[in-house]
């Protein structure tokens, strides 16, 4: 067991935790943030996709003493004293999901991108989102709430 | 997925790093980006029993002018190789192949010491560091050691690194005048993983004709190697579609022994490299005046 120190949300956490410990095993499972999901656990699907040090990763592929002395941002940081972030609104207005399996793992890539690229074509969102997979919406409503995000963010 | 248990070690400064591998010898393995060990890891494939994380070492991530070519830190990330406008204009291809590399998340991880080192048979900058004659520098507790790319690449998996060495830099010369670079892959649908991938650097006279060529090629086979038979076909030509189509023919010479497996048969991946091959010539001899 080694002891790491991580910033998430905000919040500094300070934890003792086996060296094999994934990263979003150590989010959901130590720090009870649930909304970082697992989904192919082989770095293919994004569902793990959360802010480190400022860009987008899967956690699914590091292990939590990597992140030693980082920051993290989740899905559970992104609303502001509830009041939604414009990606979130962008994915309820547009339908963005159905099953909202991928969907946490979506908005923290489109975070990743739109926090690089705030003007972002059609064809920079697909690229930007293409370490997601999404199994229900066919992607076309998932480029709307984030093009309807991108508009909100410049304005 | 759970790997198996081991101690864990986050050196700071690479003289610690190569005092801890010299001490842990082969039951060691270093961690870089992570992003081809840990998926080994979790299917138990790979079993380290210490892992040597060189993610904390903050002298590793550079990128600097070297004469007038690049010297760039083992763990600089291939988002930083993408971005950096020092990579776009002194070696282009390594920032167009590094933007390649399967996707946003994984490229903000990876490393291109990581990759390098890893010696994937479908990584994509193994034929790019073979296209542009890099030199790969070495860290241990010895002598630093300068590896040509040529010579870096063994086999599958297996590079000319020694157990006690870590890639410390990977040394990248300018390009001549007139050069032009390209890199084309046929990549796997869901993990971008090069099915095969060519690396091509053409250098055009005034008059039009190829005054030098060097292809890397990668994916076919077990490492990713030069195509000398490609380069002087294409040496002297006149770069039209007839000299960049029997050039990009020869591109699968040097090669015995190509992969077969689900993506593709051997034979295919043979006829990609011609095909792949006469994409990059072209693009780069397009990108030369």
């Amino acid at each position: 067991m080694g002891s790491i120190s991580v910033t998430v949300n905000g919040t500094v956490h300070t934890s003792e935790v086996e060296p094999r410990l994934l990263l979003v095993h150590y989010l959901r499972e130590v720090l009870d943030l649930t909304g970082t999901h697992v989904g192919c656990d082989t770095t293919s699907c994004g569902a793990c996709t959360v802010i480190l040090n400022g860009a987008a990763v899967k956690s699914c592929t590091l292990f939590a003493v990597q992140a030693d002395g980082g920051k993290i941002m989740t899905i559970e940081g992104l609303a502001n004293n509830g009041e939604l972030h414009p990606l979130q609104e962008g994915f309820w207005e547009k339908h963005g999901l159905q099953c909202g399996y991928c969907t946490p793992g979506m908005i923290m890539s489109a975070y990743d991108l739109l926090q690089r690229n705030p003007d972002p074509s059609e064809q920079e969102i697909r690229n930007g989102l293409s370490g997601n997979l999404c199994r229900c919406t066919g992607y076309h409503n998932i480029i709307k709430s984030v093009q309807f995000a991108a508009e909100k963010m410049r304005s | 997925m759970t790997t198996s248990a081991f101690e864990y070690h986050a050196p700071t400064s690479v003289s610690d790093a190569v005092q801890l591998l010299a001490q842990h010898g082969e039951n060691a393995k270093l961690l870089a980006g992570g992003h081809s060990l840990v998926p080994l890891m979790k299917l138990r494939l790979a079993r380290p029993e210490v892992l040597i994380d060189l993610g904390k070492i903050e002298s590793m991530a550079y990128i600097r002018e070297q004469g007038d070519g690049l010297a760039i830190g083992a763990m600089t990330t291939q988002t930083q190789l993408e971005t950096s406008d020092l990579v776009k204009s002194r070696a282009p291809m390594l920032a167009e192949a590094a933007g390649m590399v399967a996707d946003p998340q994984v490229r903000n991880v990876g490393t291109i010491g990581g990759s390098l080192a890893h010696a994937d048979p479908a990584g994509d900058l193994p034929a790019v560091v073979v296209a542009l004659a890099a030199k790969l520098v070495t860290s241990s507790t010895g002598d630093h050691r300068t590896i040509e790319a040529d010579d870096f690449f063994v086999d599958l998996l297996t590079t000319d690194l020694r157990p006690t060495e870590i890639l410390s830099e990977i040394s990248i010369p300018g390009l001549p005048p007139h050069t032009g670079t390209a890199y084309a892959k046929f990549g796997n649908k869901a993990s971008h993983y090069a099915v095969v991938g060519v690396a091509a650097v053409v250098t055009v006279g005034a008059d039009g004709v190829c005054q030098s060529a060097r292809i890397g090629v990668t994916g076919a086979g077990p490492k990713a190697v030069g195509a000398a038979s490609a380069e002087d076909a294409l040496t002297g030509s006149n770069l039209d579609d007839s000299a960049i189509s029997a050039a990009a023919g020869l591109a699968g010479d040097g090669i015995t022994d190509f992969n077969e497996d689900v993506h593709a048969s051997a034979e295919y991946r043979a006829h990609l490299v011609t095909v792949y091959a006469a994409r990059a010539i072209r693009a780069a001899a397009s990108r030369a005046s």
